[in-house]
Formats: structure tokens, C-alpha cells, sequence
């Protein structure tokens, strides 16, 4: 792999690591989050199911790999 | 010390020593197998890169605007830890197998006298090892004490912490000679990964514009929470798997030796 390559491979690598669809739930739940304060709701409760089902669903795919 | 000062400490300390512990192991196995001077180089220059690095970048994290800062910080955090939660579970259920200090030095050393081309003065191969293993372990830690740090406004309290740990590791290995085996590492990955998650979740609501009840106080419940449905995870998973196990005609007393073996540190 060339070096110009190599340097976008290992920064997506060190930050989203093995399992984008984590790494794009969290983006997801944040996003709704800030959504959901620009109408006026304080939505903190949104997010610990959210982290535990994005879990739940990374060690799922884990076993099944 | 605020709530937010100790769960920086405990997360720095607890991160840095377990990758401090991995570094450790593959600048041993190349030191005693081809000398220290090249590999002492290699740890020098990659301590050089990772403080420049915390250097440059540390200010400018400070710069950012709070809420823009917490937000991005918040989905690095919990992306980061829900990675190493994940990890650190899996092992707890003996479904992945634990990081072996003794078999990656033994993988390192074997790969250290293969490599050959062994002469007097300076040793590339005992340098590029050195340096790649401490660079690539430290960058994650100087990642946390980075974020850490700039979140808590607290810099120099997250880097005193991150020395700390790494200089008891070093201290610790230079007097057994040898890697640092007994360390309970899942165990600390474990609670690293909780204490990434739980508080990437609080600085990443806070950021988007959400308030915690109970503001600060709520960081503690979030911990409480994490950690109790991690270990909840571990537990259901060790029991599928043994199942599993079982039902492909397994004996009592391989499952009792895989239960043994899979979760040294969740449990105790």
C-alpha cells in the first residue's frame, strides 16, 4: 500500500477501528441529540439505551463473525 | 479533586499502564535479544513524537469552543471505548483470547533473532521495533490524555498521570527483567472501556445541547450503569457460550477450566 494510502487507512483504522456501524450509531445518537435540544428537548435519556444497544449489537456481530 | 479531576486520573492511569505494559513487553523481547542500545533509541524518539504531538495538538483542542469540544470529543470517547468494552467482554467470556505477555514477548524475541544481521553499533531492526511498538501503544494514550485533559481544562494533570503510570510500569519492569505477565489487563481494559464510554456519553449529551439531571452527579450514575450492563453482558455471554460448550459434548471439567481462564479479573 503507498504511503498516500497508507495515511487514510491508519487514521480510519486508529479512530473507527473494526466496526463502523459503532462508530456511525454513536455519530446517529449524537446527531439526534443535538436535534432534539434545537426544538427545546433535553434529550440525556436518549442516549444510554442507545450506547447499550449499539453495544449489544457490536458483540452480536462479533460472535457471528 | 472534582468527580471529573478523578475519573481523568483513574481513566489516564488505567489506560496508559496497560498500553505501557504492552510497549514494555516488545522493548524487552528486543533488548535482550539484540542488545538495548538501538532499542533505547527507538523508545526515546517515540517518546519524542508522542510529547510533540500532545504538544501541538493540545493547545488547540483547549482553543475550541466547549460545546464544539465536548461534542467531538464525547463520539471519539465513546466510539473508543465501546471498542475496547467490546473487547475486554469478550474476553471476560471466553470468547477471545486474553492478551499473553509471555507468548508476545516469546513471538517478539523468536522474531528479533530471525530477523538476523546482527553487527556492532546501530541496530535498525532493534530501533523501527522499538519506536513503532511505543508510538502505536502511546498514541491512544495520548489521545485520552489529550481529550481528557482539554475537557477538564486540565492539560497537565492528565500528562502528570499518564508519567506516573509509565514510569511505575518501567520501574516495575526494569526490576523483574521480565514481562509484566501478572498484570490483570483485561481487567484495567475493562475499566478503561467503562470509563471511556461513560464519560463520552456525559461530555457528547452535554456538547449536543442536552442537560444530565443533576449535572456532574449524573457522571457517577452513568459509570454505575456502563459497568453493571458490561459485566451483565460478560456474565450472559459466558453462559451462552459454556451452553454451547455443553451441547457439543464439552466435559465439566473443560468448561471449569475455560471459566477459569476466561475471566480473571471481571469476577475477582
Amino acid at each position: 500500500m503507498s504511503r498516500v494510502r497508507a495515511l487514510p487507512a491508519g487514521i480510519w483504522e486508529f479512530v473507527v477501528g473494526d466496526d463502523w456501524r459503532t462508530a456511525l450509531g454513536v455519530v446517529v445518537a449524537l446527531g439526534a441529540v443535538a436535534l432534539l435540544a434545537v426544538v427545546g428537548i433535553s434529550a440525556w435519556w436518549l442516549m444510554p439505551p442507545a450506547v447499550l444497544l449499539l453495544l449489544a449489537l457490536s458483540l452480536r456481530r462479533a460472535i457471528g463473525a | 479533586m472534582s468527580s471529573g479531576e478523578v475519573g481523568l486520573v483513574v481513566s489516564v492511569i488505567l489506560a496508559c499502564a496497560v498500553e505501557a505494559v504492552e510497549a514494555l513487553t516488545i522493548v524487552l523481547a528486543v533488548g535482550t535479544t539484540r542488545g538495548w542500545s538501538s532499542a533505547l533509541a527507538g523508545v526515546g524518539a517515540a517518546t519524542l513524537a508522542l510529547a510533540a504531538v500532545v504538544a501541538a495538538l493540545g493547545p488547540a483542542l483547549t482553543a475550541l469552543p466547549i460545546g464544539a469540544l465536548r461534542v467531538v470529543v464525547g463520539g471519539l470517547l465513546l466510539v473508543f471505548g465501546l471498542q475496547w468494552l467490546r473487547k475486554a467482554i469478550l474476553r471476560g467470556a471466553g470468547l477471545k483470547a486474553k492478551h499473553d505477555e509471555l507468548q508476545t514477548f516469546a513471538e517478539e524475541a523468536a522474531a528479533a533473532r530471525a530477523a538476523g544481521g546482527l553487527r556492532a553499533g546501530f541496530d535498525g531492526y532493534s530501533f523501527t521495533i522499538a519506536f513503532k511498538g511505543v508510538l502505536l501503544e502511546g498514541l491512544e494514550v495520548a489521545f485520552i490524555v489529550l481529550t481528557f485533559g482539554a475537557n477538564q481544562h486540565d492539560v497537565p494533570l492528565a500528562a502528570l498521570a499518564a508519567v506516573v503510570a509509565v514510569a511505575l510500569v518501567v520501574l516495575v519492569g526494569v526490576a523483574v527483567r521480565a514481562p509484566l505477565a501478572r498484570v490483570p489487563e483485561n481487567t484495567m481494559k475493562f475499566a478503561v472501556g467503562v470509563m471511556l464510554t461513560s464519560f463520552g456519553m456525559f461530555w457528547g449529551v452535554a456538547g449536543a445541547g442536552a442537560s444530565w439531571p443533576g449535572d456532574d452527579a449524573a457522571l457517577l450514575a452513568i459509570v454505575l450503569a456502563v459497568l453493571l450492563c458490561s459485566l451483565a453482558m460478560t456474565r450472559g455471554l459466558r453462559t451462552r457460550s459454556e451452553r454451547v460448550l455443553l451441547a457439543e459434548g464439552a466435559s465439566l471439567a473443560e468448561l471449569a477450566t475455560q471459566s477459569a481462564g476466561a475471566e480473571p479479573g471481571l469476577g475477582a
